[in-house]
């Protein structure tokens, strides 16, 4: 078959989904070629990616790569996937891996598929499942080509991790120059990625106004979690933009994912249905996000989180 | 200046998802549609531009069936100049992308504007393909937008944050907030879209190696565990042996 994974690092080391989308190839075949693109890795650590299955790493150090332009990005991994014979190149989701995988498509003449939330049922032909209406439904669709470019969820696939050292090669497949112009960048300091978080602390317009985010934060911090919050908490900016899950914001697929004075409506929902257990904290019983959660507490959010954090604490 | 803005057609947000005939096809059954609200902030920023005299012409494009035309002509209410429909009821990402680039080739626009994603498909990739198609730059997702002669300025949200960008025209951008406030008709836009155009052209081939199987819905929750106020230690002992995510 020939699989090549495309693999991201996040401040010097490989991202979850990246080791996810490794165990997926890892599951389709035996022989699972990683590649990595760009300045930001740490060199050592890429042969740990044996563990989640692959069998050879290959990277590309150019800075180049580091400016995001996915023409350049999607030729170097088309070159590789000739070179090497690939014809199934999977990607985990991120927000700049659509992109890449979109151009490769093209490049390479093979079919696209993103939003995979399962592995592949290979009893009759190849159908992958893939989320659709925002997390809200599944369409199980079937591939007849041979050449497949396939992006997957966070979580479709349990991590495979033996403990195996994958051997590292460096490649130069660089070509061409980007198409825009770099003007500048600002990043939020030291946070936690909300995409990437294990746990998400997210507060909505029940916290009343901006100066009460302190204990959120606190909770956070306690429980090693992003934080979030719902979109009218950022339309009214008592939140940064980035912050905002749902709909139109950010879609998480956390562990864990604690919803404090937010009603639970479908748009909200919608941003936060992958994650695996729902806390709901809200005064009121008959809040809907109540239907959606795995525990709940109904209670007044000025009492009931610094309480928690101080249970958390005590329980160390 | 010329800009394409690309609309999708679909249903509400608030809208309960469910399928039919053997859970192969979408049930319409009492389905408000919208046009797709990250389509909407493009289609703002559209407007912004033309009003300010950036551009001069506006035109939506929609690949979909005759079902689609009452969100079109929302669109050409909204302020549009001209809309084309793309007659096909499109099964993936690709097969729309191939109809817009064949579309966007033959019509020279300086700026092509979609949604950073639809609310139905959520590829979140018909930019990216329509851009390698046509050979030009494709970004997403974009939250601010400025033109000046024949190069743009954007923000684009990136990881933990965002990143300026300066680029030449022509390119596409996947656009979200806060780009533009989304916009409502008003009764002189929708007296007017009325008369405007709407062009309907066939839709070339494309074979994309997809097919759909079925359709399915989500596992519902199995009931929530309620803990009380005054107990938080037990929701604490939950999440640490029930559930074991802390
Ligand atoms: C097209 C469209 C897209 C949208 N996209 C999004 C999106 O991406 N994300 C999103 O979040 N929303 C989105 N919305 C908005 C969404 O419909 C809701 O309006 C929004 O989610 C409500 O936010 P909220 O829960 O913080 O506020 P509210 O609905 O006002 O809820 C506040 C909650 O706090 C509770 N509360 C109040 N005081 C306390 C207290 N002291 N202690 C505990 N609980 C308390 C209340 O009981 C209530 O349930 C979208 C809407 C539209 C139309
Ligand atoms: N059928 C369609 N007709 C016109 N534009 C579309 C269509 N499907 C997707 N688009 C555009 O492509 C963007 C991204 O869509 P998607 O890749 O499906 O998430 C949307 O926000 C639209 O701007």
């Amino acid at each position: 078959m020939g699989i090549l994974v495309y693999v991201e690092s996040t401040k010097g080391s490989l991202k979850k989904a990246s080791r996810e989308a490794v165990s997926y190839g890892a599951a389709l075949d035996s022989e699972v070629t990683a590649i990595a693109l760009g300045s930001g890795h740490n060199q050592d650590e890429l042969g740990s990616l044996g563990a989640n299955g692959a069998t050879k790493v290959l990277i590309d150090n150019d800075a180049t790569y580091d400016n995001g332009d996915s023409n350049q990005l999607a030729s170097s991994l088309n070159k590789a996937a000739e070179q090497l014979g690939a014809n199934t190149i999977i990607f985990g989701t991120s927000p700049a891996t659509s992109a890449v995988a979109a151009r490769l498509s093209v490049k390479m003449g093979s079919t696209l598929v993103t939003n995979i939330s399962d592995l592949p049922d290979t009893s009759s032909g190849f159908a992958l499942k893939r989320g659709i209406f925002t997390g809200k439904a599944f369409e199980t669709v079937e591939v007849s080509s041979e050449k497949k470019v396939l992006v997957v969820k966070k979580n479709a696939v349990d991590l495979k991790e033996d403990g195996s050292e994958a051997s590292v090669e460096n490649v130069s497949l660089v070509e061409g120059g980007v198409s825009f112009e770099h003007l500048g960048q600002e990043l939020t300091a030291g946070d936690i990625l909300l995409p990437e978080a294990e746990i998400v602390v997210s507060a909505g317009r029940g916290l009343k106004g901006p100066e009460n985010w302190g204990m959120v934060e606190e909770l956070a911090q306690v429980l090693g979690a992003a934080t979030a919050c719902s979109k009218p908490v950022s339309d009214m900016d008592w939140r940064p933009h980035h912050e905002h899950v749902g709909q139109t914001g950010i879609k998480v697929s956390p562990q864990l994912y604690i919803a404090i004075g937010i009603s639970g409506a479908i748009q909200h929902l919608a941003g936060v249905n992958s994650s695996k257990y729902i806390v709901v904290i809200n005064k009121d019983p008959e809040a809907p996000f109540f239907k959606e959660a795995d525990y709940g507490i109904v209670g007044d959010a000025f009492e009931v989180v610094p309480q928690l954090i101080n249970a958390l604490k005590a329980a160390g | 200046m010329k800009i394409l803005v690309c609309i999708t057609h679909v249903p509400d947000t608030t809208s309960r998802i469910a399928f039919t005939d053997n859970n192969t096809a979408f049930d319409k059954t009492g389905v408000q549609y919208i046009i797709g609200p990250y389509d909407d902030y493009a289609l703002a920023r559209a407007m912004e531009l033309k009003e300010a005299g950036t551009a001069n012409e506006v035109v939506v494009l929609n690949v979909g069936t005759a079902e689609t035309e009452p969100t079109i002509r929302k669109a050409l209410a909204i302020g549009a100049d001209r809309a084309v429909r793309i007659d096909s009821d499109p099964g993936s990402s690709l097969f729309t992308a191939n109809q817009i680039a064949s579309y966007a080739k033959d019509n020279s626009f300086d700026l092509i504007l979609m949604g950073r994603e639809s609310i139905d498909y959520n590829g979140g990739v018909v930019h990216s393909l329509v851009g390698e198609l046509m050979g030009i730059p494709a970004i997403s997702p974009v939250m601010l937008l400025d033109v000046t002669g024949t190069e743009a300025e954007i923000t684009r949200e990136i990881e933990g944050g965002k990143e300026r960008l300066k680029l030449a025209l022509p390119f596409i951008a996947g656009c979200q907030e806060p780009i533009a406030e989304w916009r409502i008709p008003n009764m002189r836009g929708i007296m007017t879209a009325k008369s405007k155009p709407l062009e309907v052209i066939p839709a070339t081939d494309v074979s994309d190696g997809l097919s759909t199987r079925e359709y399915s819905l989500p596992a519902p929750k199995t009931g929530v565990k309620m803990v009380d106020a005054e107990n938080v230690d037990q929701l604490v002992q939950l999440l640490k042996n029930e559930a074991k995510v802390i």
